[in-house]
């Protein structure tokens, strides 16, 4: 039998899946806090969150809007200071997993949340790096989740803000204490990973009723796909409703805040 | 040791034009009265320093006050872009903005370096990123024990620092709760500092690890109640995310963002 989802659930369930239970995951705002709170609602109630704010072993019950909500500080296990955040837990070698998003990513992982155009006279100014730089090369690996399209999936991103493999794959290589950098990109359309030896992105998985043409019209390079391509399996039916329920729960919650301070 | 001042006139003494001010909160207690009293004084030629520069830096670099911005996250949480902000460094309105950005783990040791009292802050970071490319700030020394390549950026040491906490007591000891982002370094880091607080008690009730930040080690303190709205102060008010909603659309017109200033900065004698 087979659900009704959107292809952004399909996104976010297949994000949450990659979540191993009992990983520690630090985890970026948006998508990859929607997919790892999914993953601790379901198949993974021990996954420890951490958010940059300095919320540790975090439980909301509903998503937050920004990084340091109040609602990560009061559910979670302990907030340390920021510093405490980035240099003991993240640098020290505590995070399994960074969870991303991006604006523009390459074939080779590299991610711009900085600016499109030159950098001096920038087209759009995003908001930049944040966290992201440093979680890419000190957490253990990277999972990234975004919405697959050609503005997103470029030939060249017109800024390295934060390091996947460098402009020629190589940009690990021999660098010591850092991370294995990304091992899989989650969008609405495939799942991918970097091909063991090039690093280049091969799409390894199509979600149900997305063609390989689809793929290739959404990303901005020739992108290359795994000889034994797989099927995404789809979502199921707890995994819907705990996420739907998450999603209708948050924008309960943030309508009451919104009224409540207008009043 | 810490005097009790006037909103008004701990931004007299302590903000002078040209000065460095670094105005933290990370998210959560953003000292927004002490912003806009800023911009009421019509302080110019700031070296702006946060490492979100969020609503308030987006409302004081439209007001003109900024000449230099150092940061690392500069959107609106949640939301989008600071469009004001985003004026200044695409079209040099209402002037031009020299910026040099980081990233937050870098920034984060920036203030605990300034905090200690070190010239510098090390870390293992910018690993393949551009960022060092175009702020020279970010340089990068070899470990005399390990020989590993670390980066290295200069510690902030500015001349003002400002923060808001929930509560000081009558001996201008104050305790900060919930996020605590880089409340103390900030204070500790500056040449000059100012608290701003939503009251004043007789005891703090502080735990014995609780982040408390003696009064001695600050040059003033100022009730500002609601002082980080729209931000959040933990146990006090939560955050207006209707407002940070509706300040992507003010701040995206020139003149929405003139009027909103008039209307809730200069003809407003507190917290907007």
């Amino acid at each position: 039998m087979s659900l009704d989802y959107t292809a952004a659930e399909m996104m976010t369930v297949t994000a949450a899946r990659a979540l191993e239970n009992g990983t520690t995951c630090f985890v970026g705002i948006g998508l990859p806090s929607e997919a790892a709170n999914l993953a601790r609602l379901t198949h993974a109630p021990d996954v420890v969150l951490i958010y940059e704010s300095g919320t540790l072993q975090t439980q909301p019950n509903v998503l937050p809007l920004s990084i340091g909500d109040g609602e990560l500080c009061e559910t979670a296990l302990t907030t340390v200071s920021v510093p405490e955040m980035f240099r003991y837990w993240l640098q020290g070698g505590h995070v399994d997993v960074g969870f991303l998003g991006t604006a523009q990513i390459d074939r080779y992982c590299n991610l711009n949340t900085t600016l499109i155009g030159d950098y001096r006279e920038p087209k759009v100014r995003l908001p930049g790096g944040g966290g992201a730089p440093e979680i890419a090369t000190n957490a253990g690996e990277v999972f990234i989740t975004v919405k697959h399209s050609k503005r997103t999936f470029v030939e060249a991103v017109d800024f390295v803000t934060t390091v996947g493999f460098g402009r020629d794959g190589t940009a690990r290589d021999g660098v010591p204490h850092i991370g294995r950098g990304p091992t899989r990109v989650i969008t609405d359309l495939c799942v991918m990973k970097p091909d063991p030896e090039t690093k280049e992105l091969v799409v390894v998985s199509l979600h149900p009723g997305v063609t390989a043409e689809q793929v290739q019209e959404a990303t901005g390079w020739a992108i290359r796909f795994a000889e034994r391509l797989e099927t995404t399996p789809e979502p199921g039916a707890e995994e819907l409703e705990v996420l739907r329920e998450l999603k209708a729960r948050t924008a309960r919650h943030h309508a009451g805040n919104e009224t409540g301070e207008n009043a | 040791m810490a005097e009790f001042l006037s909103l008004h006139d701990a931004v007299a003494r302590y903000v002078e034009d040209g000065a460095t001010l670094a105005m933290e909160g990370f998210t959560h207690l953003i000292p927004f009265a002490a912003g806009h009293e800023i911009i009421r004084q019509g302080r110019r030629e700031l070296t702006l320093i946060r490492m979100t520069p969020d609503l308030i830096f987006d409302q004081m670099i439209g007001a003109g006050c900024a000449r230099r911005l150092i940061f690392s996250w500069g959107g609106n949480p949640g939301v989008g872009s600071l469009h004001r902000l985003r004026d200044a460094v695409e079209k040099g309105y209402p002037r031009p903005l020299e910026i040099f950005e980081h990233s937050h783990a870098a920034m984060a040791c920036a203030f605990e370096a300034g905090a200690a009292g070190l010239p510098l802050a090390v870390l293992r970071g910018y690993v393949g990123s551009d960022l060092p490319k175009v702020n020279p700030q970010i340089k990068f020394i070899e470990c005399p024990f390990t020989g590993e390549r670390l980066a290295a950026v200069p510690a902030v040491r500015p001349d003002v620092g400002i923060v808001h906490a929930q509560k000081a007591d009558r001996a201008g000891n104050v305790l900060v709760e919930g996020i605590i982002g880089v409340q103390k370094e900030v204070v500790l880091a500056a040449r000059h500092s100012i608290v701003t607080v939503e009251e004043v008690v007789d005891e703090l009730q502080a735990g014995p690890n609780a982040c408390v930040i003696p009064g001695w080690a600050i040059d003033a303190i100022t009730v500002a109640e609601q002082g980080a709205y729209p931000s959040y102060a933990h146990g006090y008010y939560p955050r207006d995310n209707a407002f940070y909603k509706a300040w992507d659309e003010i701040a995206r017109d020139r003149e929405a963002f003139a009027a909103w200033l008039e209307e809730h900065v200069y003809h407003a004698g507190g917290a907007a």
